[in-house]
């Protein structure tokens, strides 16, 4: 019996041996080669993309830099001081925001004597003239300054003033016949400087959707955000026309007043203006009326209320991918005329007026209760356009955000200019909206960044991937042209930067694959993967625990 | 012929004709022409029209190679369609006649259609400036007979639950016609109302029509009772009369069986009695129903009739007048136009059939219910249909705007453009579950076949020892022995 055993049991030795072996190989081949194909083939497309770069945008410390050439006349300061000219001086100074960046502003003075055609100019009687003379020669770059220093009794200025800001980006500053002159003159220019490019009000503002919300915030958001360009509407509403038939020129207006203005702002964005009359639009409150005067007021709490029936007739919203003001010229009916807004006090609007942040302007325009004596119904009333443009440019120039500027003390401010926005004006709008839209675009590069982080099952393609390092590469450039006080090109970078990121964080090939849930997932691989490798897995532990067991057997023996 | 039909949105851009003499900036006209059925249904037509004399676009010429043609083939109508339309009324809703655009009643209605058209128009005989004419209508039919109890009668009220109050003051002509045609030889079968004031009488798509006229800006008209509510009661019930067959009607379907063929057939009726006209035909047909071209045969009366051929025999033939243009379509990117002119002879029916086979869509093109199947747009056909009574020349502003959309330069002839049938095409849909069933079929035999295989390289076989008894082995020797032959 055992003579007939052994050749059979060394052949089913043999046997176990190599079934053992067969096994492994299954297992090392559906380990080595079955895993990596199945993960590469059920992956998910994503291209590389910069995180490192863009945590590292968080941390970007902002510069602005503001070129200033100061220069001096002949008696402006002490002759031993005019040796040392030229020399640069530079002020810095971090403008303290609850802002994850850190922005610092510089300002960088360059020191030199005045040229001939400069004192000479500086010599006239009169500040315009002179400013006149000196705006000739070359264009300034957009962004920097030009203080110009003047002898401490020099009468270009009236007697009481120390400095002049003008429309353009030049400034006077009186000097002074003191040991210490560049250090007086030098707190006197950044006084004016600030004024004309950069503040902490101006920078608030721009962030104001970026800081935490506090009452300054709040009371900051009052400009329109960023855009590449925007729509202006101008509406007439007449809710009466049984008894008033009006007429505007709102074309020759627009001509007029609105299209210079617009044309200054051009490099902010593009803006295209259109015109309706709607008649019978209403306003959403019942007017009160006032005994005294015999007239009906709107009062100041219940002005929230007036636009939202309005809206839904304007309609203009639907035409643009732009952000829209609206400018509504509002008529009131017969029997609700005269019209007034009440402020907090009771006491009737000036100018009869009120604005929406971030939406636009409301004025109520009155008709002469004269016109309604002599003439039928209905009463053909001309509306007066330069009263009513002086009102919504106004209001434009604060939904802008370009806020009339807090001048230092004893300083003379220019007149505006007949566009309605002094040039340095136009600066200070480019530097917020620059800084703006870096905030922005960061914002939004950090966030698709997270995005991508969290939910693996987001499609990144090469198109998302490419448009993400231009908007990163188009940040960094914006904050280097910003340091080296390159406003205009720095500008236009940051355009560029929110564009290539929000048409990357809008992208729809990201939506692709994210709803495909798991449990469909696991209904696909299940009939696969379970009779595959529970065999596989079965005869791994067997083996393991045969080699256990043979492992042991010796010791027992002992 | 009023069967509950698709509203069709249509924004029509056409070079209008030569106009008139100048007129005051942006003027308003609107009118409402009620037109009371023999089957008792009332038809009421609004059109607006808004003309602006300002320049609001100051190119010249439109270029013919921007213009587009564009078909929502379907689409479920609701109030969403009226409240953006009635945005564009000067009055909006609020005086005039634009008061009666109830959407709750317009559309329990059994026909709806409304339109949009905007053109411009020449404002002097050299065409040196032009007018831009937004023209909005609104064409309802209501059910009056089923609705008001056997009834014909009918009124405003009734009609749109509202009345009449204000004129709108900012329209220079705010009119109320009603058609008194066929009852107005007799004044015994019907009566209207108010008693109009004045009458109108016009070549209305070839046929002598009568209208009572009720106009809003006459302060007499509203003013008496504050309200005007138009009333129409019949005395003497109408007889069942037919309706008058139009001289061009058309209809259209799809035949064929299966899914992968089948064939557009669009049926064209001329029953003008003795005149022959043509016919411009415009179809757009999506890609995914493939055309076969050569298969498109057009026959009228058991004959072939070619576009080209039967227009050539005629004397002389006028160039335009042989047409026939097709631009195939681009998968995904353009569908197949179809434009020939086509002359239909005197009573007869003529039909146009084309063969398609069906395209198969990539699996995520399917609309959500693709088993309800695709809408292929409906036909337009044009033409200049002959009349039977000559009209007079029409006075581009003085007349009614119900007879100025497609003014008649000819008067022995007049425009008309009809839209057929849109139709309803099965396309070949697969089993959306395909692609699951199908992994799970492939898994199931891998899975099976790699199990046997796994089995049979990692098994160890033994040999068996054959046992000594089993039953069919005693059951043998038993036999064995009794036969004396030694057992196995």
């Amino acid at each position: 019996m055992a003579a007939a055993g052994s050749p059979g049991a060394a052949a089913t030795d043999l046997e176990v041996v190599r079934g053992k072996r067969a096994a492994l190989f299954f297992a090392a081949v559906a380990i080595v080669l079955g895993l990596p194909l199945w993960w590469k083939t059920t992956e998910t497309y994503r291209a590389p993309l910069p995180y490192s770069q863009i945590s590292g945008l968080n941390a970007l410390q902002l510069r602005l830099m503001v070129p200033v050439t100061v220069v001096f006349t002949r008696d402006s300061v002490p002759l031993d001081d005019q040796g040392k000219l030229p020399f640069t001086v530079v002020h810095e100074r971090e403008i303290p925001l609850k802002y994850k960046m850190k922005i610092k502003c510089r300002f960088q003075k360059t020191y030199r004597r005045a040229l001939d055609h400069e004192e000479e100019a500086l010599s006239l009687g009169n500040v315009q003239e002179a400013e006149a003379v000196l705006a000739q020669p070359k264009e300034q770059p957009e962004g920097s300054l030009t203080v110009y220093v003047i002898s401490e009794h020099s009468s270009l200025l009236p007697q009481d003033m120390m400095s002049y800001i003008g429309p353009e980006r030049t400034a006077v500053v009186r000097g002074i016949m003191h040991r210490e002159a560049f250090n007086i003159i030098g707190r006197r220019i950044i006084q004016v400087a600030q004024t004309m490019s950069l503040t902490e009000d101006v920078l608030a503002a721009a962030l104001a959707d970026h800081l935490p919300e506090d009452k300054w915030s709040s009371d900051k958001r009052r400009p329109l955000k960023s855009s590449l360009g925007y729509e202006i509407t101008f509406s007439l509403l007449n809710p009466d026309p049984k008894s008033h038939d009006v007429h505007w020129d709102i074309e020759g207006a627009v001509r007029r007043y609105v299209q210079p203005f617009l044309n200054t702002l051009s490099a902010a964005g593009n803006f295209s203006v259109d015109s309706q009359i709607l008649y019978y639009a209403m306003l959403g409150v019942n007017p009160r009326f006032d005994p005294a005067s015999s007239s009906y007021y709107l009062a100041m709490h219940s002005l929230p209320h007036v636009i939202n029936p309005v809206e839904s007739r304007l309609g203009s919203s639907a035409a643009s991918l732009y952000p829209v003001l609206n400018f509504l010229l509002y008529v009131p009916e017969l029997a609700h005329s005269p019209l007034y807004i009440q402020d907090k006090d009771g006491a009737p609007v000036a100018t009869n007026a009120f604005h929406s942040p971030r939406w636009g302007g409301i004025m109520v325009y009155n008709v002469d209760p004269k016109a309604y004596n002599a003439s039928e119904r209905p009463v053909r009333v001309e509306v007066d356009v330069v009263k009513v443009m002086e009102v919504f440019l106004a209001q434009l120039r604060l939904l802008f955000g370009i806020a009339h500027p807090q001048v230092p003390p004893k300083c003379l401010l220019s007149g505006l200019k007949s566009e309605g926005l002094m040039t340095w004006e136009l600066d200070r709008l480019l530097w917020a909206r620059s800084v703006e839209n870096l905030a922005t675009a960061t914002t939004t590069l950090t966030s698709l960044a997270q995005l991508l982080g969290k939910i693996s099952n987001i499609v990144i393609k090469d198109g998302v991937a490419s448009e993400v390092y231009r908007a990163v590469a188009a940040v960094q450039k914006a904050a280097e042209e910003l340091a080296s006080g390159h406003l205009s090109s720095a500008f236009t970078a940051s355009q560029e930067a929110v564009t290539s990121s929000e048409r990357a964080f809008f992208d729809p090939s990201l939506l692709h694959l994210l709803y495909f849930p798991d449990d469909q997932k696991f209904a696909v691989y299940i009939p696969l993967f379970l009779p595959m490798t529970v065999p596989i897995l079965l005869s791994l532990v067997k083996i393991f625990l045969e080699t256990r067991k043979s492992w042991k057997k010796p010791e027992k023996i002992d | 012929m009023v069967a509950a039909r698709p509203l069709a949105l249509l924004v029509l851009l056409l070079l209008g004709p030569v106009g008139q003499a100048e007129h005051p900036r942006d003027s308003f006209r609107e009118e409402l022409v009620v037109t009371p059925l023999p089957s008792g249904d009332v038809a009421a037509t609004f059109q607006f029209r808004t003309r602006w004399d300002t320049e609001l676009q100051r190119e010249g010429d439109t270029d013919h190679y921007f213009l587009r043609y564009a078909v929502l083939p379907r689409e479920v109508v609701c109030t969403e369609n009226l409240t953006p339309w009635k945005k564009l009324l000067p009055c909006s809703s609020k005086a005039g006649l634009s008061v009666l655009l109830k959407a709750d009643r317009l559309f329990h209605t059994s026909y709806h259609s409304q339109a949009v058209h905007i053109r411009p128009i020449c404002r002097n005989a050299h065409c040196t400036s032009i007018s831009w004419e937004l023209r909005q209508t609104l064409s309802v039919v209501f059910d009056a007979f089923v609705t008001g109890q056997g009834k014909k009668d009918w009124s405003l009220f009734r009609m749109f639950s509202r009345t009449l109050t204000e004129p709108c003051p900012l329209a220079s002509e705010s009119r109320v016609y009603v058609d008194i045609t066929s009852y107005s030889q007799d004044n015994k079968t019907l009566e209207v109302n108010p008693p109009p004031t004045t009458t109108y009488q016009d070549v209305i798509l070839g046929t002598q029509k009568t209208y009572a006229v009720y106009d809003l800006l006459n302060t007499a008209m509203i003013n008496n009772s504050r309200n005007l509510n138009l009333q129409l009661k019949w005395k003497r019930p109408p007889e069942n009369e037919t309706p008058p067959v139009p001289f061009l009607h058309a209809q259209r379907y799809v035949s064929g069986y299966g899914l992968q063929k089948g064939e557009l057939s669009t049926l064209l009726y001329n029953t003008h009695p003795y005149r022959a006209f043509p016919v411009l035909l415009l179809d757009t047909v999506p890609w995914y129903l493939r055309l076969y071209v050569h298969t498109l045969t057009i026959t009228s009366k058991g004959k072939e009739n070619k576009p080209s051929e039967e227009l050539s025999r005629k004397p002389d033939p006028p160039r335009s007048l042989c047409y026939i243009h097709y631009q195939p379509a681009q998968d995904r990117r353009q569908p197949h136009l179809l434009e020939m002119l086509i002359q239909l002879p005197a009573h007869s029916v003529t039909k146009v059939s084309i063969q398609f086979e069906r395209a198969l869509l990539k699996w995520t093109e399917y609309t959500p219910d693709p088993n309800h199947g695709f809408y292929v747009s409906p036909s337009v056909l044009s033409a200049l249909v002959p009349s039977l009574v000559a009209a007079k020349q029409v006075d581009w502003e003085g007349s009614p705007l119900f007879n100025t959309l497609f003014p008649v330069s000819d008067g022995s002839s007049h425009f008309i453009r009809l839209y057929t049938e849109p139709l309803l095409v099965n396309l070949p849909t697969p089993d959306f579950s395909m692609p699951y069933n199908v992994i799970c079929l492939t898994c199931t035999v891998v899975a099976v076949c790699y199990g046997s295989f796994y089995n049979l390289l990692t098994r160890t076989f033994h040999i068996e020892e054959p046992s000594t008894g089993g039953l069919a082995k005693r059951l043998a020797n038993l036999i064995r022995r009794a036969r004396g032959v030694p057992p196995l």
